[in-house]
């Protein structure tokens, strides 16, 4: 299960907030096929936000197909989203990790290197993730 | 619960030409707006701009002086309208003599069919008040507490509410959220709440109804409304308002130095030129709105009444056909 933080002042509409928070759970893989969402009066409960804005979140989330409205039962996860590539042990993680470890050694400060990522990753994948 | 609490079709209030003159002033005039079934609605508007008296008609308080105004499809006030509302006024009226319990007491008399005691007790128990305590020994916030578990505990289908949060610590604010948030998600409880905190409405408000100098300003779902504005930010440094902005309806222009700020409503056509565009927040269009009364009113069409009357507003939809106000819950 999750639990969701709502941040009102952001300036992310609150019902992306949730897609993005359980997307973020699916390729970490705190969430995983079969689990179980929060019903809407429990992030109700939780959060004190809009019903609608929780049942809005989930109607996106099942649109793209990573997690289904059982009736009577609840929503629940039908895929994830982690991939065995972007895991902890991965090989091209353990490339950017050297990557990273030349770059410290070249001068780069945190910024400079976030800069340089972030510039490469918008030329590379085109719009906002 | 995994289908959404409104029910578009339905109509919780519904006002036409509605007018309301206090001695030699009107203090509504000429409102016309439709809040459907199931949503929670936020009144907005400045001191004096008509909420107050707008909640005290729908509660059936006072009478209109011109138009009509329709409560879950019948007259305001009516036997069997107040059953199924339930109003909290600014001043949250309640009996200074009375415990908590007898209050409670009260509630559950008053409404032998639909009192929900369980809900009306843990409001109370959830700010540690005693139900032997006295109502007039309580704070204004304690207070407050008693009195929306007195109008939640009636198990209403239109919550009314007038500056519910005003005098409430954080966590009592978030604990009577969560209590509305938890009807309108068991029972979709339709909810207008007037308020000059626009923090409290961000999240919680699914409908707006912004009323200034006795009109509706904008009316609809938030999301329409704010999805409907444009804010541009840009380079101008000629006098007057950018040709370019000729096409679409222009909110309000602000300069600081060289740069413009603008809310419009785009006219479907991209705005041409330079400008850096976003959506704006919440609080950027009730302000802007604000500063600039002479602004076109805008409804979305489910804010618009169906009981022929006139449209206005770019969303405006026209000539509904159909004699939808003789049914209870419109079309």
């Amino acid at each position: 299960m999750v639990e969701f933080r709502i941040d009102r002042r952001s300036g992310v509409a609150t019902y992306l907030q949730i897609v993005h928070q359980v997307e973020q759970a699916l390729r970490l893989g705190l969430l995983a096929p079969g689990d179980k969402l929060p019903t809407a009066k429990e992030v109700v409960a939780a959060t004190a936000i809009n019903p609608n804005t929780v049942l809005k979140a989930y109607r996106e989330l099942t649109r793209d197909g990573l997690v289904e409205a059982r009736p009577g039962l609840g929503t629940f996860v039908r895929r994830s989203l982690a991939r065995p590539q972007a895991g902890a042990d991965s090989p091209l993680r353990a490339e950017l990790a050297d990557w990273m470890e030349r770059a410290h050694a070249a001068g780069l400060a945190r910024e400079d290197v976030s800069a340089l990522v972030t510039s490469v990753l918008e030329e590379r994948f085109e719009g906002p993730a | 619960m995994t289908d959404f609490t409104f029910r578009p079709g339905r109509t919780a209030l519904e006002a036409v030409g509605l007018g309301m003159r206090h001695r030699r002033a009107w203090a509504l005039r000429d409102c016309s707006f439709r809040l459907p079934a199931g949503r929670v609605c936020a009144l907005v508007g400045p001191n004096g701009a008509g909420k107050t008296t707008l909640l005290s008609l729908a509660a059936g308080l006072r009478r209109p002086t011109e138009g009509s105004l329709t409560v879950l499809g019948g007259r305001p006030g009516g036997a069997e309208v107040r059953p199924r509302v339930a109003y909290l006024s600014q001043d949250k009226p309640l009996y200074a003599r009375f415990t908590i319990a007898d209050t409670l007491r009260m509630g559950r008399e008053l409404n032998p069919a639909s009192w929900d005691q369980a809900t009306a007790e843990r409001l109370v128990d959830d700010g540690g008040l005693s139900p032997g305590a006295r109502v007039g020994d309580l704070s204004g916030g304690q207070r407050t507490r008693v009195a929306l578990a007195l109008a939640l505990g009636k198990r209403p289908e239109l919550l009314l509410l007038d500056e519910p949060m005003a005098d409430l610590d954080p966590l009592s604010r978030h604990q009577m959220t969560t209590a509305l948030m938890t009807a309108a998600a068991e029972r979709a409880v339709t909810v207008v709440m007037a308020s000059h905190i626009l923090a409290e409405l961000d999240g919680i408000c699914d409908y707006l109804l912004l009323v200034a100098d006795g009109k509706v300003r904008l009316a609809g779902e938030v999301e329409d409304l704010l999805a409907a504005h444009t804010l541009l930010v840009g380079w101008h440094e000629q006098s007057g308002a950018p040709r370019e902005f000729a096409a679409h309806t222009v909110v309000e222009t602000r300069r600081t130095g060289r740069q413009l700020t603008a809310l419009i409503r785009p006219d479907g056509r991209p705005v041409r030129g330079e400008w850096q565009m976003s959506e704006p927040t919440l609080e950027e269009l009730l302000l802007a709105h604000l500063r600039a009364p002479d602004a076109p009113p805008l409804l979305t069409p489910s804010a618009e009444p169906r009981a022929g009357s006139k449209a206005v507003g770019a969303f405006a939809v026209r000539n509904r056909p159909g004699p939808a106000a003789s049914s209870p819950y419109g079309a």
